[in-house]
Parts: C-alpha cells; sequence; structure tokens
C-alpha cells in the first residue's frame, strides 16, 4: 500500500514508476558514453573483420542510434525516446555534412603541397611539355579577368541596389528585385555562351578574349553585388536619412555622404564574397578566354588562361610524363581554393570589425 | 526571404527634388536596374541569335548527322537524372543541417558551423571535379560492385559496375555536396524565422524538441523548403565543370546509374565540345546551352515567385 506512494527521487536516472508524476531521466552524460560505448564496440567489431574506417563510422553511428533510441525509450518514455533519436539523426547529418568538407581540404593540401615551389608562381607555362612550369600567366590571368569583372559589376550592382532601396517602388522595382533573385541562377555556362554569342557578332566565330571571360562573370557577380548591397542599404536607419533632409541635403548627397558611408563595410563584404563566388568559375572561361601556355596582360586581345582553366586542363590534357600535370592540377586547385578561402577570410573579418551593430542574428 | 515586402526607404518622398545633382543620380541609379533587365533580355536574344543557324541547318551537318532535337533530349534526361539524383541526397541531409544549425546546436557554436557548411560553397566546381575523381570515385567503387552482385534485379542497379567509379551515380554525389550549402543557408533563414511565440507555446505545453519542430517550426517553413529544394535543383541542373571532369559518357538513355555508359549533361557536354567544336557545331552546342538556359529560368522562376508569396502573405512576420 504505501510502497506506491513512494515517489522516485526527482532527476534519479531510472524507469518512472507507473502512476507518478514525474517520469525517469537519463544523466546528461547518457549521449556521449552511449557514443563511446558504440564506436568501442563497432572498432572492435570491424578489427575482427578486416579493419575499414567506413565500417566504424557507420555500424558506431548506428548502434549510437539504436542504443541510444532503446534506452531513453525504456527510461523516458516513447515521446523522449523519439526526440532522442531525431537529435541523434541531426547530429548525425551535420557529421555527414562536414565529412566531404574535411576530405577535400585534406586531399586538396596533401596532394597539392608538393607541387608549390617559388618556381610554380614566378614561371609560366611556355615551352614546357613535363615536369617544371608554373602558374604566373594563370594567377595574371584571373587577376585581370576577376578585377576586369568587378569594376563591371560594382559600378552596376551598387547602384541598382541604391535604385531598389532609395528610389524603386512600383511595378518596374519589383521586377529587378524578382529578376535579380532569378539572374542569381544563371548556369555559369550560359553566362559563356552569352559572352561569346555577344562578342561573335562583333569579332567572328572562334572569338577568344580575357574581356569576354570578365562580361560572362559580371552577368553571375551582379546579381550578388546587387542582392547584398540591397541587404546592407536596407539596415542604414531610416532617422539618418531623415536628418540630412531636415539639414536641406540634396537626396543625391545623402546617399553619398551618409547612407552609403554606414553601409560601406556591408557592401565591403558583399563585394569580397562575391568576387570570392567568380574567380573560382571554370565553364564560362572554358569557352570564352580559352588557354594560352604564355603570359597575356591584354585583356582584350588572344586567348588568356586563367587558374581554373589551367587546372582543368592540367589534368585533362596531362602531357608527358601525366603525373607532373596531374601534379600541378592539384597545386593549382590548392593555390585556387587558399585564394577563395582568403577571400572569404577578409570578408569575415570586414564584416566582424566593421559592421554596425544589428539585431539580427 | 528578404523579397519585395519592406517599402523603400523615404518611398512617401518623389524620386527627385528638382535639383540637377538629383535628377542625374536618380536617372543613373534606375538606369542600372533597367540594364539587369536589358542583361537578361540580352542572354535570351544573343542565345537565339547564335542558336538560329543550327536550328535552320540542315540534319546532315549536325553533330552525329542526328536531327537537333534528337541530339539534344539524351543530354537533357542526363541533365535531369544527375539533379534529381542530387536533390535526393541533399535534401534530407540539408533538412538535417538546417535544423541542426537553427535549433540542436549549442546557439554560441551555430553561427560558426554555418560557416563552416558555407565554405562547401566557397570551393570551386574543379576542385570537386579531382576531388570526385582522385578521391571519390575509388571509394565507392567496391560499394558499385556490391549493388551489380546484390541488386542486379533492380534496373538502376543492372550493372555491369563501372570499374572506375566515374558514374552518374557518383555524379549526384558529388552535385548533393555542391548543392548542399545553398540548401541548407535557405533553409536556415527559413526556421530561424519561425515566429518565437509559436516554439514556445510548443514547449510551454509540453512538447520535446522534436515534436516542437514538427508542429511549428516544419509546418512554417514548408513551402521555404519547397523553394530551397528547387533553386538548389536549379544549381545542380547548372552544374559543370564537377560533372566534364568526373562523369565517363557513353551516350543513350538508360536507368542504369552504376556503368560506365553514362548519358552526358547539357552543360558537361558543352565544356567538353565547345573548345574544340567549330561552324555549326558551335551554334548546335548553344542551341543547348539555350535549353538549358529555359529549364533553370523556369525552375528558378517558380523557385523565386513561391518564396516571394510565401513572405508577402505570412500573417506571422
Amino acid at each position: 500500500m504505501t510502497a506506491t506512494l513512494q515517489p522516485p527521487a526527482p532527476g534519479r536516472a531510472g524507469r518512472s514508476q507507473p502512476g507518478s508524476l514525474v517520469h525517469g531521466v537519463l544523466p546528461r552524460w547518457t549521449p556521449l558514453a552511449v557514443l563511446a560505448g558504440s564506436f568501442a564496440v563497432a572498432t572492435l567489431v570491424m578489427s575482427a573483420f578486416g579493419f575499414s574506417l567506413y565500417g566504424i563510422g557507420v555500424l558506431g553511428y548506428l548502434l549510437t542510434l539504436v542504443v541510444l533510441t532503446v534506452l531513453s525509450r525504456r527510461v523516458e518514455g516513447k515521446r523522449k525516446g523519439t526526440d532522442r533519436m531525431v537529435t541523434t539523426l541531426v547530429y548525425g547529418t551535420f557529421g555527414l555534412a562536414m565529412l566531404p568538407l574535411i576530405s577535400l581540404v585534406w586531399t586538396v593540401l596533401h596532394r597539392g603541397l608538393p607541387g608549390i615551389s617559388a618556381e610554380f608562381f614566378t614561371s609560366t607555362m611556355r615551352g614546357v611539355l613535363g615536369e617544371g612550369g608554373g602558374i604566373a600567366h594563370a594567377i595574371v590571368g584571373t587577376l585581370l579577368v576577376t578585377g576586369l569583372a568587378a569594376l563591371i559589376s560594382v559600378p552596376i550592382g551598387l547602384l541598382t541596389a541604391i535604385y531598389l532601396v532609395e528610389y524603386g517602388r512600383g511595378r518596374l522595382a519589383r521586377w529587378v528585385t524578382f529578376l535579380v533573385d532569378v539572374m542569381t541562377g544563371i548556369p555559369s555556362i550560359v553566362a559563356g555562351l552569352f559572352a561569346y554569342a555577344l562578342l561573335e557578332i562583333f569579332y567572328g566565330p572562334g572569338i577568344r578574349m580575357g574581356a569576354g571571360g570578365s562580361i560572362a562573370l559580371s552577368v553571375l557577380m551582379i546579381p550578388v553585388v546587387v542582392r547584398s548591397s540591397e541587404e546592407m542599404l536596407k539596415l542604414v536607419p531610416n532617422e539618418l536619412r531623415e536628418a540630412a533632409y531636415a539639414l536641406g541635403v540634396p537626396r543625391w548627397r545623402t546617399i553619398v555622404k551618409v547612407v552609403i558611408p554606414t553601409a560601406i563595410a556591408g557592401i565591403a563584404t558583399g563585394i569580397t564574397l562575391a568576387i570570392a563566388r567568380v574567380i573560382g568559375e571554370t565553364a564560362p572561361l572554358l569557352i570564352i578566354c580559352g588557354l594560352t601556355t604564355s603570359m597575356n596582360t591584354n585583356l582584350f586581345d588572344g586567348r588568356m588562361t586563367t587558374l581554373p582553366v589551367f587546372a582543368y586542363y592540367s589534368y585533362v590534357t596531362p602531357g608527358l610524363p601525366p603525373e607532373a600535370g596531374y601534379q600541378r592540377a592539384w597545386s593549382a586547385a590548392l593555390v585556387l581554393i587558399a585564394i577563395v578561402m582568403l577571400l572569404n577570410l577578409v570578408a569575415r573579418i570586414i564584416s566582424f570589425f566593421f559592421a554596425p551593430k544589428t539585431s539580427r542574428r | 526571404m528578404t523579397q519585395t515586402t519592406a517599402a523603400p526607404r523615404g518611398s512617401n518622398m518623389p524620386a527627385s527634388t528638382g535639383r540637377r545633382g538629383d535628377k542625374i543620380f536618380s536617372r543613373v541609379s534606375t538606369i542600372s536596374g533597367v540594364l539587369i533587365l536589358v542583361m537578361l533580355a540580352g542572354v535570351t536574344l544573343f542565345l537565339v541569335a547564335e542558336a538560329w543557324p543550327a536550328i535552320t541547318a540542315d540534319q546532315a551537318v549536325l553533330p552525329d548527322q542526328k536531327s537537333l532535337l534528337e541530339y539534344t533530349a539524351p543530354l537533357i534526361y542526363g541533365t535531369v537524372l544527375a539533379a534529381i539524383l542530387a536533390l535526393l541526397f541533399a535534401v534530407p541531409v540539408s533538412l538535417g543541417v538546417a535544423l541542426f544549425i537553427s535549433h540542436f546546436a549549442p546557439r554560441r557554436l551555430a553561427q560558426g558551423l554555418g560557416y563552416a557548411v558555407d565554405l562547401l560553397a566557397a570551393i570551386p566546381s574543379v576542385v570537386y571535379g579531382l576531388w570526385g575523381i582522385f578521391f571519390l570515385a575509388p571509394q565507392v567503387k567496391p560499394a558499385y560492385a556490391w549493388l551489380a552482385d546484390h541488386l542486379s534485379f533492380i534496373p538502376f542497379f543492372a550493372g555491369p559496375a563501372s570499374v572506375t567509379g566515374r558514374t552518374i551515380l557518383s555524379v549526384g554525389l558529388v552535385l548533393a555536396v555542391m548543392i548542399l550549402p545553398i540548401m541548407t543557408a535557405i533553409c536556415r533563414e527559413v526556421f530561424l524565422q519561425t515566429p518565437r511565440l509559436h516554439e514556445e507555446a510548443a514547449l510551454a505545453l509540453g512538447a520535446t524538441r522534436w515534436e516542437m519542430i514538427r508542429m511549428t517550426v516544419l509546418p512554417y517553413g514548408r513551402s521555404g523548403i519547397v523553394s530551397a529544394a528547387m533553386l538548389a535543383l536549379g544549381r545542380a541542373l547548372g552544374e559543370t565543370m564537377a560533372v566534364a571532369l568526373l562523369l565517363s559518357v557513353g551516350g543513350g538513355v538508360s536507368l542504369n546509374l552504376i556503368t560506365n555508359q553514362n548519358p552526358s549533361t547539357i552543360a558537361a557536354n558543352i565544356a567538353l565540345k565547345f573548345p574544340e567544336s567549330s561552324g555549326v557545331l558551335v551554334n548546335a552546342l548553344i542551341f543547348t546551352g539555350l535549353v538549358l538556359f529555359v529549364i533553370t529560368f523556369l525552375v528558378n522562376f517558380a523557385a523565386r515567385s513561391f518564396l516571394a508569396r510565401r513572405s508577402e502573405f505570412d500573417g506571422a512576420n
């Protein structure tokens, strides 16, 4: 009789008593303990059947999932058990998503680093058939093509963002906003074909030039610049504009002297990210810039090698012996990733240190 | 997400105060807005103009002596197949990752982990291609052999298994990794927009975290998830270099996912053939590019209008 009235100590591990108001709770360390135990078991089992990292990962994860769910269902009840299962699944998807990133970075570092040398950065591929050679011409090409693309995209993108935030209203603004969004989805190869089609009309068939690559990249870059600049301009408090108007400052000077300086850090971040996005584009440059072995610094004349295209062709036509070509492909890929990551880092630093404080997370 | 709903700043003011500087500035910025529309029209126009010679050309001069439609159809099939495979892999994972970042990860870590996922988007596609050839393909090869041995009664795995691992299934995997970031980013935003009160109400009624997510976050974000998936589909359809490098092409249409004889995709086909093509072959390739443009445009258009309508009619924002 009296035994059923005895409430279990709250928070204690153990199965809940029937009729009790408090259900059992697993101690906080349970998930970690189950995880460690499962992987230990998985390692033991796998070393019996022949060692395999994938086997350990999959088996260990599945064991964790099953054990934790069953344990929680027994102790904490059905609903909490489902919750534990979903939590484990969600953590699992994140781990799964990190695998390719880690593997990519590791593969590129592992295969690319041996080919990095001073010569690799300072020489071109002119006259190189086997080993040796470098990416000087490709780096210069990438910088020139991307630089011109930024020179085209930033004014257009920024002015469009100003139009959308400061002036735009009615149907035109709605369509511009909407089509900018749609434009972000244009496949890069289509942008390349567009640049080719445009230039062919002026220069005839088979045209290849660096400036064409810049046109193609601008098509990809402008929507990104518009989007991010628009976001940043919207964050500028209206009070600042009104204060300027109240002092009799013309509207355009308000925009140039008040609105843009306030948002400049965010705009710079957006532009850096946009550059980072297009600098790794291969397909459009493959079509319109082509490939050459020597240095070309004239954007308007002849083929121009860029880093991603160089990496592509180094793999596709590695020369003899092929190992040297593959090595160059990986090293070029490493340099490319380093540049992109660096740009991303710069963007984050700019936004971290200079961005206006907002309430958004 | 931040669509047209927000009224332009100072929209109650005239566009120009009549001063010359104001007039010029508002003109210039309006013109660059219009320029974007012109550009989009230009892309269509120039592609049509350049595709036209192929449309009107005699069948004998076209690639493989096939009609333009016969040439394009298998490519469309390959493009759609690869994109759908990618979507199948990417959707569940990115939903999980987005939930992880928005609702499961410790608050202080969440943003950093979000950046880590975004880094996947920063990696150039040519690097994904190399990674696919040198790392992924050898790793998945034994799995294909196993599938061909044990599940060959399913038409997808009829085999014979590829000995290089460079199949359309591998391409689907790589594309899935590549579209993961964009889909995760949008889903994350959508999940974070769930009204706080909905979530707290669910929790206050005694819901577990998963029940709270099932009752408030997922229903609220459903249209956002669909749009995100469609945008990701658009990306996968247009992805070029990873496919061009990784896929071993045999041409033709087949359901078999694990052989060496794979249908190519439009974008990869252009990248592989364009540099060596001339004459009407170039025009034929541009025609396939036009088809790709139209397909991705429609997919993106649908996704964006879905997303735009959502933010306009949400009562809860």
